[in-house]
């Protein structure tokens, strides 16, 4: 499909126009456009964080209570620190201006590091209580962002491959769904995780049914599998499992695995060493999808079935095949993520309870640029804001809560437009190899 | 569908060459497109006959002595399946048990006031889509286009006649600008269309319950999240007097179909917008400018979902609630789908759709299905519509052998 990835010719227009471009072609593209980005956000912290900070300071909780071991909390000056952010984001926009390319990587972190924590300490600075806890605030980013790592994991299998995923939803809904069935009807949660890995590998199969084997459009079927997937779901819930929730929608939980010693580690251990088993499966997926991506045989074919199909073919690749194999593997990542919802943090299915969230995971897959660990990062980042909005509606802050749930959206739409540097899918995403 | 509209790659695989194309074969594939759609939607309400059936409760039962007497089972699903379709049918078309004329046609009005936002926001999905662009922002649109035509009803005070005018103006610019936007930052950055309208969806709708938390968008005295019900001088009127909902927003859907369908067939602009479409590189080289195109496209694909919004509010809602587009921003994907993203196929998709959702509610009512089952039905329709490719190149291939 022709208008999957941008026109390289119309995304590069302005760059062109400097006449140079095609000499620098071999070293990289000149582009103001991180700079342009950067010295939004420096304007952003300028206003915000600098000039309307709360008087002051906030407090960061570094360890509850009932901790073994004490830490004392982190105070943090309103007004000053968000001074410092913004004159770290204007040095940086400098730096990108000066460059006049794609920044490196650790600027983008130290970027992103320092809009967030500015971000941080001056919302929280509007709370009327300015105290908020580092360690419930993380841990709940975490268990907002599971289902999300999953879901863009999924796609990522997809996408890599050239097939354009937008029936993440539906994959993570059936997943949830299957799960819950299955759990309740065998008595045991771990039939339930396997049925919520097929389940979603079923809507993975119609999706490679029709978009590889039939060539229809990979954006409409995802789309209609979406519709499908919460019309099935609903109507099933409605009329089976609502009435009958004993028989059919009560599972069991999955087990939650507390490992001694790392998870006394002040702020770390709660979030990283005390969650469920699906948690830690999380964190070993990324690792595995990226070494594979990167590092095996596999992944070299993927990445060139994605980029280049006809070239790969060539080399006696069978593109189809792979594709096939990847939007189920995908699907199965995927369900994985819908098991969270029933298995893990509700013990039971309701209408249409991912409420999008297949939809956020694939932004944070393109925001987080088609790499396992980017998508990971852009999960964790919308599953902080997410979490973040509900902790200030409980601390009482200034700010509406409506604002903070359209950040990770404003954040999304800034990254795809290229802001924070170029943002580019697989070559052959969304188009239909044809074996001539 | 996909084939032939929207993605021009598969097209040069699945349809025929044009030394092929004669007359005849144009009407035969014709016929071949709507005998696939009516296939399509046989298809799909047997299979959600055959789910109702399913989960009914007393095919269950019987079910359980299925081997003793199947007979029992069948009658059961053929009854649980046939009452909610008549069902459905009586609240979307004909009820003959209503009290007169009126009553008894009054559900046929229902599922056309129902089809009249679906049409409108079907119209801009479709258009796009003939562009080559995925507009799935459709419920934002609507959404920011009610509420721009609601503000103007609610707090402007006009004279009859300029009042309406104004508000469907203004319907159509709050979604025009909500479109617009996607457009220019495509054409400006090279962003994918889906992202950007996914992403402004969720903003329209975060942003449109912050409204309503202030108090120029809430009634006096009341902190609910729903505005003021807007001025009887800015409401659409009845069509059909004051018994039946059908109002003149249909009219308006009407026209704009008409509009579209001039647009697209006989226009320059029209004519630009398919070229893009159709095949992006050759309307660069033949001078047209790609960029300009979506930015173009956008822009009146969002008028038309807003005037979907214009339709809800000042034609049946008569205040803004968070939940005004319900998810007709949704259903008008599928509605071009089936319509084929052409501007009459989307009108009768249109109304089709209509059809199912508001004998749906009725269905839901009688019978005690639920209203999920439209769902499925509906997509089931549009995965079935989307097979001719299969068909054409199963032909292609024999043609090959021979």
């Amino acid at each position: 499909m022709s208008t999957t990835t941008p026109a390289p010719e119309s995304s590069n227009a302005p760059q062109e126009e400097l006449s140079t471009a095609a000499a620098n072609r071999t070293v990289g593209v000149r582009t103001f456009r991180p700079a342009i980005g950067l010295a939004i956000l420096a304007l952003v912290a300028l206003i915000l964080f600098a000039l309307n900070a709360a008087d002051g300071s906030v407090e960061f909780r570094l360890s509850d209570s009932g901790d073994a071991i004490q830490l004392p909390n982190l105070s943090v000056p309103v007004t000053a620190y968000g001074w410092v952010v913004t004159v770290a984001l204007a040095a940086l926009a400098v730096f990108a201006a000066v460059r006049a390319r794609s920044l490196p990587r650790w600027a983008l972190i130290l970027a992103g590091f320092f809009f967030v924590t500015g971000f941080l300490v001056w919302i929280v600075g509007t709370a009327q209580t300015p105290s908020i806890s580092v360690t419930a605030l993380l841990a709940g980013s975490v268990a907002l962002a599971t289902p999300l790592i999953f879901g863009s994991l999924g796609g990522l299998l997809c996408e890599r491959s050239g097939v354009v995923n937008i029936a993440i939803e539906a994959q993570l809904l059936f997943g949830a769904f299957s799960a819950a069935v299955a759990a309740t009807v065998a008595n045991n949660v771990w039939v339930g995780l396997l049925a919520a890995v097929i389940g979603s590998m079923l809507v993975s199969l119609v999706l490679a049914i029709f978009s590889i084997k039939y060539r229809v459009n990979q954006v409409i079927v995802g789309v209609v599998l979406n519709v499908l997937v919460s019309g099935l779901t609903g109507f099933i819930f409605a009329t089976v499992l609502q009435p009958n929730a004993a028989d059919f929608n009560s599972p069991a939980r999955l087990p939650h695995i507390t490992i001694p010693v790392l998870s006394e580690i002040p702020v770390i251990g709660p979030v990283f060493f005390d969650q469920s088993i699906i948690g830690y499966i999380m964190y070993v997926t990324v690792a595995i999808v990226w070494y594979a991506l990167y590092r095996t045989r596999w992944g070299l074919r993927t990445r060139a079935v994605g980029e280049h199909p006809k070239a790969a073919d060539t080399l006696g690749v069978s593109v189809n095949a792979l594709r096939v194999r990847n939007v189920l593997m995908g699907g199965a990542v995927a369900g994985l993520g819908g098991a969270f919802y029933t298995l893990v943090s509700v013990s039971a299915f309701t209408r249409d309870m991912t409420s999008g969230a297949g939809y956020i995971a694939l932004a944070a897959l393109i925001f987080g640029r088609w790499n396992p660990v980017g998508a990971l990062l852009a999960s964790l980042l919308f599953g902080f804001a997410s979490n973040l909005e509900s902790i200030l509606s409980f601390l009482g802050t200034s700010v509406p809560s409506q604002f903070l749930a359209m950040l990770p959206y404003i954040v999304t739409i800034l990254a795809v437009a290229g802001l924070v540097g170029a943002s580019r899918g697989p070559a052959a995403s969304g188009e239909p190899y044809v074996k001539e | 569908m996909s084939a032939t509209t929207t993605s021009p790659e598969s097209n040069q695989v699945s349809a025929p060459s044009p030394v092929e194309l004669n007359p005849d074969d144009f009407r035969r594939s014709l016929l071949g497109s709507t005998l696939q759609s009516v296939l399509a939607v046989l298809a799909a309400l047997l299979l959600g006959g055959l789910l109702i059936a399913a989960t009914d409760e007393t095919v269950r039962e019987s079910a359980g002595y299925f081997f003793a007497r199947p007979g029992d089972t069948l009658t059961a699903m053929w009854d649980a399946a046939s009452s909610a379709y008549v069902a459905m049918f009586h609240g979307a078309v004909y009820n003959p048990d209503g009290s007169g004329l009126t009553g008894k046609l009054y559900p046929l009005t229902e599922t056309l006031t129902v089809a009249t936002p679906l049409i409108l926001a079907g119209l801009g999905v479709a258009l796009a889509f003939r562009t080559g662009l995925f507009n799935i922002g459709a419920q934002g649109q609507i959404l920011i286009g009610a509420t721009l035509a609601g503000y103007v009803g609610f707090a402007w005070q006009l004279p009859v006649g300029l009042h309406l005018l104004v508000v469907i103006v203004a319907g159509a610019l709050g979604g025009a600008i909500w479109g617009g936007v996607v457009g220019l930052i495509k054409a400006r950055t090279g962003a994918h269309e889906v992202i950007l309208t996914i992403m402004l969806n969720y903003i329209a709708i975060n942003l449109v319950s912050w409204l309503l938390t202030l108090s120029t968008f809430q009634r006096e005295g009341s902190s609910n999240p729903i505005s003021p019900p807007i001025a009887e001088t800015a409401m659409f009127p009845k069509l059909l007097g004051d018994s039946f909902r059908l109002h003149w927003g249909f009219v308006v859907a009407v026209v704009a179909t008409v509009a579209v369908a001039w647009l697209l067939n006989r226009s320059t602009i029209g004519f630009e917008l398919r070229a893009v479409g159709a095949n992006p590189r050759a309307a660069r080289t033949a001078g047209i400018s790609v960029t300009k195109g979506f930015v173009v496209v956008m822009l009146i694909a969002g008028m038309l979902a807003g005037l979907a919004g214009t339709a809800q509010i000042a034609g049946t809602e008569h205040s803004l609630t968070v939940g005004i587009a319900a998810s007709f921003g949704f259903d008008a994907i599928t509605v071009a789908l089936l319509g084929r993203s052409k501007p009459w196929g989307t009108f009768f998709a249109g109304i089709l759709y209509g059809a199912f959702r508001a004998g749906g509610v009725t269905m839901q009512t009688a019978t005690g299905t639920n209203i999920d089952i439209v769902l499925v039905v509906q997509s089931l329709i549009v995965l079935f519509v989307a097979l001719p490719p299969l068909l054409k190149l199963k032909s292609r291939r024999k043609e090959v052998a021979a």
